[in-house]
């Protein structure tokens, strides 16, 4: 698919699901409404755009989901009680992130495994924080999370400037250009002097960044934090790059999409209650519309590469 | 005879599965030592039973694996949980349902691992992410079939499941016997060589003439059916099957694949390492539990002890 | 031809790049035996050899890619002193256009110039960037009409090379001063690639200096100052252009001429060529015992088609004892050799569902079957079971065959199976395939040397994806198949 029309099918779907919860229930057709609809995706778009760092570089990340728990626990914890030490604790971890991207390019490790190892790293210090549910958030952060900006709810106006934050970092910036390139034609990369070692241990640093980010988000939404809080993130990031238009493979990825793909997930737990489904299926709906969106998609590419091909003769 | 057993434990170390087993025994001696002689029976028959559970599901995995780079079944919790409740509320705690009840997971198995090959086939999309979303929809199924009740297994086969015979525990029979099956299709039937290939170059594979999506079809399937077995034995031997019964099995059955010397990039496979990885697993998360450590610690140590075999593992490959 | 004369007969004296005496071995492998060169300002050198005989690694030294394991490679800095290595080679203005390998697919035009030009960068880098590939496109190819905001993987294969050609002339931090170009009209068409040989010819005349590889001669000899010819890892002539003609260049090439085989195609293929035995939606069609050729230009659509065929023809469902076409490759690494396994695991492969005993593999008669084989085309190793790497090139090729011509299968596709193999294993392969085509099996052979394709029985010529000819007996000549693979001369005939 190409570049410019890979960011149709994830905006088609999304308004194509709004518009079917605005059919059923058109009290959310307001300020709360919103709010309430897309409350919880601020920190799962940015899990999405964590993952969506490390699929552009034709990597994945599975240990995203327990690492957003282990950060929503330093939050609750350290970053509530004594500041410094938190954000250190943070500064490290995103570090940690770099050194794994370091790693498994310079000892060409596969990274599904090197981040399942990881998974159950951060899941061990998630624990030790925090053995049951408990801690506070900052109150700066939960002040951020509740505050009501005009017109549109704090999490649409959040997503909107996630979105385009990254997509200046990732689509337009030089080093941006460089990272996809990592993913597009490493080897071109490296024949041209940059060393690729350290542009996947950026991309792994910008994944921990938004890990960090989400985690707080996260317990600013939830007040405390568990550590098993986000352990469904691992899945439901991949599966907002993937609705979003990004590719596995070639760093065929787009922020805007990853952004809209979890908007899409978040609102299809809404959409299955205001149809009066169980909250048994919301999960499978999840991987239903996964599917749906995947196979959709497939017909848009079949037609496209047709198209393509008739136009070259 | 007997200078072809001497060449055959000089080459030991080699075989991909030798340092799997030498972390068991260290690992084993390092726990039995600390409970102060007693219990080393116990322990080993508990490492026994436990490793069988991931052997089995580890063996399916190893196939998909087997299959090359981006080949991975992420829906075998989500088929766990399936069989197992599935099963369970079937047979309804009857004891003469229990061959029908065994019967219907495996079927859940086998419809699982086919949906799971459309899902690639059709939608043309990587596998990892098809199994996954595949088991989004397994795990809702479970959910609303279950509705959170605990269904007690028929007496009869939790007793087998908990059993033993001759001393050594029937899961571990079992596990043993799905292993002997494996290794036979591995490295002696046509099958493991067509995985094998395939793993090793899809192009090169279709070109000889290899039926690549059937040979794609059959490891996923199986992965499924060996992921039910599983769960319908688990949630049978823990007493009932529980939502989340599967959920560390998907780490787990990644980690004893490449803990047992199986290469991540397809192509090179071996079954007595998944056994070698199973039971190391369950023998270090003992390790650190007889030293006392919380949880916390354990879980920090198996992540740290998995990325240390794989950046090892890999160094080794880089030398040879 | 009055450029070629004035900038080759007298070479300026301060070279761009110097090599002197450099070797390159990777393992037993000599790809270098002794080089030595000069590059100066002004000249373009057209470097030619036949597939293997060095050219590729000779232009990764020369660009600081790779390391020589011998000699010493030396840049002169725009200042005056000298240096070696990759970065020295950047900063000197060396750069490399090697078809495919600089683009990133996923990238638009303007953002893939960034990659390699490494001082685009800060606010407004895209502006620069844009600048840049559009004034260079322009320049080399005037009215390309490729925008600059498109994305690579969707520029059709000319396009690609355009763009990657057209990054390798921009301007930069560093000006380019010495343009290695490998095969850089290999997708262009005629008209294209006039363009770039005008440019070429005006960078040269302003200074720079280009290494120029191609295996259209023609191009060459339209292009250089300067021809060196490579063989077997070394330079075996370097001479102004105007003192070779075409006849000269290929005798010095080595230009293997085998008309004592063809002949003895020739007399026996009346009786052995028996019915049609397929005919496929593209035009290709073969009959029982038939050897049929695919020609053309590398690149052109012919192992497209032979995979398209053998895609029609073998089932990824069903499995069968009894495959109507094996299928022998060319790239080994690609698509032949299973690089884990043993030779004879790779040798019974195609032939194993027929050497089953209860369902699993019968050892004894895989183990068989590979001595027979390796009795009956002599792969050279002491035991069947060692790693299929540990064998020369050749040698797996010889594997490669045997896997296919084990099976039963009457049709055997072959995409250019001669690649990088020595002349004897070749002569041995010829033999096979005869011997095979006697015993009623049809070969579809694509490949690349038109010394090979003279030998079939009938000839295809692909060009741009179809099929522009059908040459049977006496009309298969080397004229014939030039004639019909390039576009200008078909219009006149």
């Amino acid at each position: 698919m190409s570049g410019r029309y890979r960011i149709l099918l994830p905006v088609l779907s999304l308004t194509v699901l709004l518009a079917a919860v605005f059919y059923l229930q058109p009290r959310t057709m307001s300020y709360f409404g919103l709010n309430l609809l897309f409350n919880l995706a601020v920190p799962i778009a940015l899990a999405t755009i964590a993952q969506m760092m490390v699929i552009m570089v034709n990597d994945i990340d599975l240990s995203i989901g327990t690492f957003v728990s282990f950060v929503a626990c330093v939050t609750a914890t350290f970053l509530n009680d004594s500041p410094l030490l938190g954000a250190a604790i943070l500064f490290a971890a995103i570090l940690v992130y770099a050194a794994m991207g370091a790693l498994i390019h310079i000892r060409q490790l596969p990274a599904i495994v090197v981040t399942l190892g990881m998974s159950f790293v951060w899941a061990g210090l998630a624990v030790l924080l925090l053995p049951s549910p408990g801690g506070a958030a900052p109150g700066w952060i939960r002040t951020l999370m509740t505050v009501k900006p005009p017109l549109l709810p704090m999490a649409v106006v959040a997503c909107v400037l996630i979105a385009a934050v990254t997509h200046i970092l990732i689509m337009r910036s030089a080093t941006g250009t460089l990272l996809r390139a990592v993913g597009g034609n490493a080897q071109a990369v490296s024949r041209a002097g940059w060393s690729v070692t350290k542009l996947k241990a950026g991309a792994y640093a910008l994944a921990g960044l938004f890990g960090v980010l989400a985690g707080i988000c996260l317990v600013g939404l939830t007040t405390s934090a568990d550590a098993n809080i986000a352990l469904r993130y691992t899945l439901l990031s991949i599966a907002g790059v993937i609705l979003g238009g990004g590719e596995f493979t070639g760093g065929k990825i787009s922020p805007v999409g990853a952004v809209i793909g979890a908007l899409t997930l978040s609102l299809a737990g809404s959409f299955l209650s205001f149809m009066r489904l169980s909250p048994d299926w919301q999960i499978g709906a999840q991987g239903a519309i996964l599917i749906l969106v995947l196979a959709v998609r497939l017909v848009f590419t079949r037609g496209g590469t047709k198209w393509r091909a008739a136009k070259n003769g | 005879m007997a200078n072809s057993i001497a060449s055959t434990v000089i080459q030991l170390p080699q075989r991909p599965w030798f340092w799997a087993f030498v972390a068991c025994t260290v690992a084993y001696f390092a726990t039995f030592a600390l409970t102060t002689g007693s219990g080393g029976g116990a322990l080993l028959t508990a490492a026994l039973t436990f490793a069988s559970f991931s052997a089995i599901v580890g063996i399916g995995q190893m196939f998909v694996i087997t299959m090359g780079p981006g080949n991975v079944d992420l829906s075998i919790p989500a088929t766990m949980t399936l069989a197992a409740t599935l099963s369970l509320k079937f047979m309804g705690g009857e004891t003469s349902m229990i061959v029908l009840g065994l019967g219907l997971a495996l079927v859940v198995g086998l419809g699982a691992g086919t949906f799971n090959y459309m899902l690639i086939r059709l939608l043309r999309i990587p596998p990892i992410i098809a199994t996954l979303s595949a088991s989004f929809l397994y795990q809702s199924l479970a959910i609303w079939w279950n509705r959170g009740l605990r269904i007690k297994p028929p007496q009869a086969l939790a007793d087998f499941t908990t059993g033993s015979f001759f001393g050594i525990p029937n899961m571990t029979i079992v596990g043993i016997l799905v292993a002997v099956v494996s290794w036979i299709l591995l490295e002696r039937s046509i099958f493991g060589r067509w995985v094998s290939a395939v793993g090793q170059n899809r192009r090169a594979a279709r070109l000889s003439g290899i039926p690549v999506e059937a040979v794609n079809a059959i490891t996923f399937i199986g992965s499924a059916v060996l992921a039910s077995l599983t769960g319908y034995l688990l949630a049978s031997f823990s007493g009932g099957a529980a939502l989340n019964m599967g959920a560390e099995y998907l780490l787990i059955s990644i980690a004893v694949v490449v803990i047992g010397g199986c290469s991540i990039a397809g192509g090179n496979s071996n079954v007595p390492g998944i056994w070698g990885g199973a039971l190391l697993m369950f023998l270090v998360v003992s390790m650190l539990n007889s030293y006392g450590l919380g949880a916390g610690v354990r879980l920090i140590l198996t992540g740290t002890i998995i990325i240390a075999i794989v950046a090892a593992a890999s160094g080794r490959k880089g030398t040879a | 031809m009055q450029l070629v004369t004035e900038a080759g007969g007298s070479p300026p004296a301060s070279p761009l790049v110097a090599l002197e005496d450099v070797h390159m071995a990777f393992g037993a492998v000599r790809a270098l035996d002794g080089v030595s060169l000069t590059i100066s300002p002004g000249e373009c050198v057209g470097l030619i050899g036949h597939n293997g005989a060095g050219k590729s690694t000779a232009v990764n030294v020369i660009n600081g890619g790779l390391t020589p394991t011998g000699g010493t490679v030396e840049y002169m800095l725009p200042d005056g002193g000298t240096g070696s290595g990759s970065k020295i080679a950047r900063t000197c203005g060396v750069r490399s256009v090697f078809q495919e390998l600089s683009l990133c697919p996923n990238l638009t035009v303007e953002e893939t110039i960034r990659v390699p030009h490494r001082d685009i960068s800060g606010f407004g880098w895209r502006r620069t960037a844009r600048k840049r590939i559009s004034r260079s496109l322009d320049q080399v190819f005037p009215g390309h009409g490729i925008d600059p905001g498109a994305t690579v993987g969707d520029l059709t294969l000319a396009e690609r090379q355009m763009v990657e050609i057209a990054t390798g002339f921009a301007e930069g931090s560093v000006p380019a001063r010495l343009i290695i170009l490998d095969e850089p009209t290999s997708s262009l068409d005629s008209a294209v690639a006039t363009q770039l040989l005008d440019h070429v010819r005006a960078f040269c005349t302003a200074g720079g200096a280009v290494i120029f590889i191609s295996h259209m001669l023609g191009e060459v000899f339209d292009v250089a100052t300067r021809i060196d010819v490579m063989k077997d890892g070394k330079i075996i002539a370097s001479r102004p252009t105007a003192d070779f003609t075409q006849q000269s260049l290929i005798d010095a090439m080595g230009h293997v001429a085998s008309s004592d085989a063809e002949a003895r195609t020739r007399t026996d293929s009346k009786t052995r060529i028996g019915d049609e035995v397929l005919s496929t939606p593209d035009g290709l069609s073969a009959r029982r015992g038939e050897i049929v050729g695919l020609a053309g230009l590398a690149g052109h659509g012919q192992a497209e088609a032979l995979a398209r065929f053998f895609m029609s023809r073998s089932a990824g469902i069903r499995h069968t004892k009894a495959p109507e076409v094996t299928f022998v490759a060319g790239d080994r690494g690609r698509d032949g050799v299973l690089a884990l396994w043993s030779i004879l695991q790779n040798l019974t492969l195609t032939k194993l569902p027929s050497l089953l005993n209860r369902g699993l593999v019968d050892r004894k008669a895989e183990n068989a079957l590979a001595q027979d084989w390796k009795q009956k085309i002599g792969i050279r190793t002491d035991n069947m079971n060692n790693p299929i790497l540990s064998l020369s090139g050749g040698n797996q090729q010889k594997v490669l065959f045997a896997r296919s011509l084990a099976s039963s299968a009457p049709i055997v596709v072959m995409d250019d199976p001669m690649r990088g193999v020595d002349v004897g294993t070749k002569q041995e392969a010829y033999d096979m395939i005869r011997q095979e085509a006697e015993a009623g099996r049809t070969f579809l052979w694509y490949s690349t040397e038109t010394d090979e394709v003279v030998q079939c029985d009938r000839v295809f010529v692909f060009r741009n994806g179809q099929i522009s000819a059908e040459l049977i007996g006496e009309d298969i000549t080397e004229e014939n198949i030039l004639a019909a693979s390039f576009e200008m001369r078909e219009a006149a005939s």
